[in-house]
């Protein structure tokens, strides 16, 4: 078993006559996942690199009995996108695209909880990916390992930094998790964790952080009361300077909130093992798992 | 985005949200025309894109036309230091005059997407004209908060509540629930990310009014709103930052010495992270973005070297979409065309890698190819010593 992505993945791209929904389509059918078809509106009926191409989710779904999307439609129209995937049905819906405003987030968000059966990953994230079985997303797929290491983050690169160094020191990973870094998301650092303890396959996991908000907090006393698998952690943004925005949208040290310190205090506090320095991530994952 | 106070009244005044009268002046005479206009007194206020402006001198009170045109010639060109601009302080380009109003009572209110409820919040406070920060550590008891439903917006009863947590009544009781129904309708009409009025005032008069106003956009909705895109004040911006805006590099001036150019937001901060992890200081953030071109690396380069502090860079790529032979192609055009002075410690990994390497490896040029994120900052922080 693995988490949200394994063999048992039928994945559509919405968007995928795009440039880039094309491009990612094909590096995801060429790392093996089952790509089934795309999404784009007004070109149904249509055929694209063999993939079949369908007016909607819905006959998308109908036709090809996808459970999975990957959204690349752009900002405008991209919350619009994810309430239709939806409205389909469908089980895993990652939406990679960046720079959707945050009040059509906020309605996504509202009407989340009335389709319980399906889960949203991201906005502005690199997708989800279980080494040698699928992705779902624009990470590199070389650079990871099977195993049996969970990685949750808000951030692409630096996620391929932690799983980088864990399979450099032959460390595998089960799933890795980008959850983006758009101040209202789908999946959570909770939400991921929770998936992570209850996996069978799962024995470790890292969660990268950043400054602002107060999701590492809530984090941490998730850890405290529900998780038993060693945690390392990295925060990143500690030299930033309050008041300015690092990137993310979310990433921001303001009115003396969001800083790195009591984050990483938090964190430590809850019995996760927090390194400094971003180099380390590998190294205390390892030192974890041998005691 | 940030606008200015008398941009974003004009913004209250199309919502029918209510604030004193008010005009920016283009000289000295018009200041004082326009403080004749409001019966002799006026406020002057200086539009700089920070707040403090008050105790800094950047707002007073003209007793009379003739003082409001000498405040006027004093306030504009006037380099404003507040505790937000840093000592380096902000030039006045603009000068503002408001109606004076008979204060009675000054409160505080603000809308802002919350990320923990991920909806719009209403923050609300009898404590207005202070900062709220203090108010909260002081007296939290005294803080309101009212979070909105997305598919209903601010209903009546909410903004009932939050007026008779203001201690609003009778006459004052009515606008006061008019004024913020008007207020959530701009937020959200307009796509703001912020609004904050401070203080909100009670008027001898009965009046329930916004006697200054902070607002803030989402950048990621300007597209659809073009009206509001027009308030930017390039003036407000610094110069490399908005040279970085062009080719979509995400770029923010530090103090240090290190300049850093990376892929991605996180990794970018994990860079300055590590940089002063290993004793060194960076001189600023870059995300160059995922699928930059060569150009843009280029231009990334060329804005890091414009900053004279910067005595060594460090380029930390981690390729996924962003492919490393493009990088160092961007890297050996930058030091061609404008010359690379300073030592330049680079740390390729992922997509295309070994081309990244093997092209800055045959340009000839004395870059130091850094094993590893570790061995990149000690690399960058030892050439600076």
């Amino acid at each position: 078993m693995s988490v949200l992505v394994g063999n048992d993945t039928r994945l559509i791209v919405q968007g995928i006559t795009g440039r880039e929904g094309l491009y990612h389509a094909k590096g995801c059918r060429d790392y093996g996942t089952k790509v089934v078809g795309g999404v784009t509106p007004g070109k149904g009926g249509t055929e694209i690199e063999g993939f079949p191409v369908f007016n909607t989710v819905k006959d998308a779904r109908a036709a090809t009995g996808a459970n999975a999307t990957m959204i690349f439609v752009p900002p405008v129209a991209a919350a619009d996108a994810i309430l239709e995937a939806l409205d389909a049905g469908i089980e895993l819906i990652v939406c990679i695209t960046e720079g959707i405003p945050v009040l059509d987030m906020v309605k996504v968000k509202r009407v989340l909880p009335d389709y319980p059966k399906s889960c949203l990953i991201g906005p502005n994230c690199p997708g989800v990916i279980t080494p040698g079985k699928a992705k779902i997303g624009i990470m590199p797929g070389r650079i990871h390992l099977p195993g049996s290491v969970g990685v949750v983050s808000r951030s692409g690169t630096l996620t391929y930094e932690a799983v980088g160094q864990l399979t450099a020191l032959g460390i595998g990973q089960s799933t890795c998790i980008g959850i983006g870094g758009d101040p209202v998301n789908g999946t959570s650092h909770i939400d991921a964790l929770r998936f992570f303890q209850d996996d069978p396959d799962t024995s470790a996991i890292v969660m990268i952080g950043e400054i602002g908000g107060s999701a590492e907090e809530e984090a941490a006393a998730f850890v405290k009361a529900y998780v038993t698998k060693p945690v390392v952690s990295f925060i990143a943004g500690q030299s930033a300077p309050p008041g300015r925005r690092m990137g993310h949208a979310g990433a921001i040290i303001s009115g003396g909130k969001g800083g790195a310190s009591d984050k990483m205090a938090a964190l430590q506090a809850a019995g996760i093992t927090v390194v400094e320095s971003p180099a380390d991530m590998g190294k205390a994952l390892a030192e974890r798992m041998r005691k | 985005m940030n606008i200015h106070e008398y941009q974003a009244k004009e913004l209250l005044r199309l919502f029918h949200v209510a604030t004193p009268d008010g005009h920016v002046a283009q000289d000295a005479e018009e200041a004082r025309q326009i403080a004749k206009g409001f019966g002799g007194k006026a406020v002057v206020k200086a539009q700089i894109h920070a707040g403090g402006r008050g105790k800094g001198g950047g707002v007073k009170f003209a007793k009379d036309p003739d003082t409001a045109a000498d405040l006027f010639k004093q306030m504009l060109g006037m380099n404003l230091v507040t505790k937000q601009t840093g000592p380096e302080g902000r030039k006045v380009q603009t000068v503002f005059l408001s109606d004076p109003k008979d204060i009675a009572k000054e409160l505080y209110l603000s809308l802002l997407v919350d990320r923990g409820s991920s909806r719009v919040t209403v923050l609300a406070s009898t404590e207005g004209g202070v900062e709220i920060e203090e108010v909260a550590e002081a007296t939290p008891e005294k803080i309101f908060k009212v979070i909105v439903d997305p598919a209903l917006g601010l209903t009546g009863f909410q903004a009932r509540q939050i007026c008779f947590d203001l201690g609003l009544s009778g006459d004052a009781f009515k606008k006061g629930v008019v004024f913020l129904l008007n207020l959530y309708r701009l937020f959200v009409e307009k796509d703001c990310a912020m609004v904050e009025i401070n203080p909100l005032i009670l008027t001898e008069q009965g009046e329930v009014m916004a006697l200054d106003c902070k607002m803030a956009f989402d950048d990621n909705a300007l597209f659809r709103h073009p009206d509001v895109l027009a308030l930017r004040d390039l003036n407000e911006e610094a110069s490399e930052e908005i040279e970085a805006s062009k080719f979509n590099l995400n770029f923010i001036k530090l103090d240090g010495n290190i300049g850093c150019m990376v892929n991605g937001a996180g990794l970018a901060m994990a860079t300055m992270d590590i940089i002063k992890y290993h004793g060194g200081e960076p001189a600023n953030f870059l995300d160059v973005g995922g699928g930059a071109t060569e150009e843009a690396v280029k231009n990334a380069f060329r804005i890091i070297l414009q900053d004279p502090s910067v005595k060594a860079v460090m380029v930390n790529i981690f390729g996924g979409i962003m492919r490393c032979d493009i990088v160092a192609a961007g890297i050996v055009k930058a030091a061609k065309e404008i010359g690379i002075k300073v030592p330049v410690v680079v740390r390729l990994e992922g997509t295309n890698v070994e081309e990244g390497k093997r092209i800055l490896a045959d340009s000839g040029l004395n870059l130091q190819v850094a094993d590893g994120i570790k061995d990149a900052a000690e690399r960058a922080v030892a050439s600076v010593r």
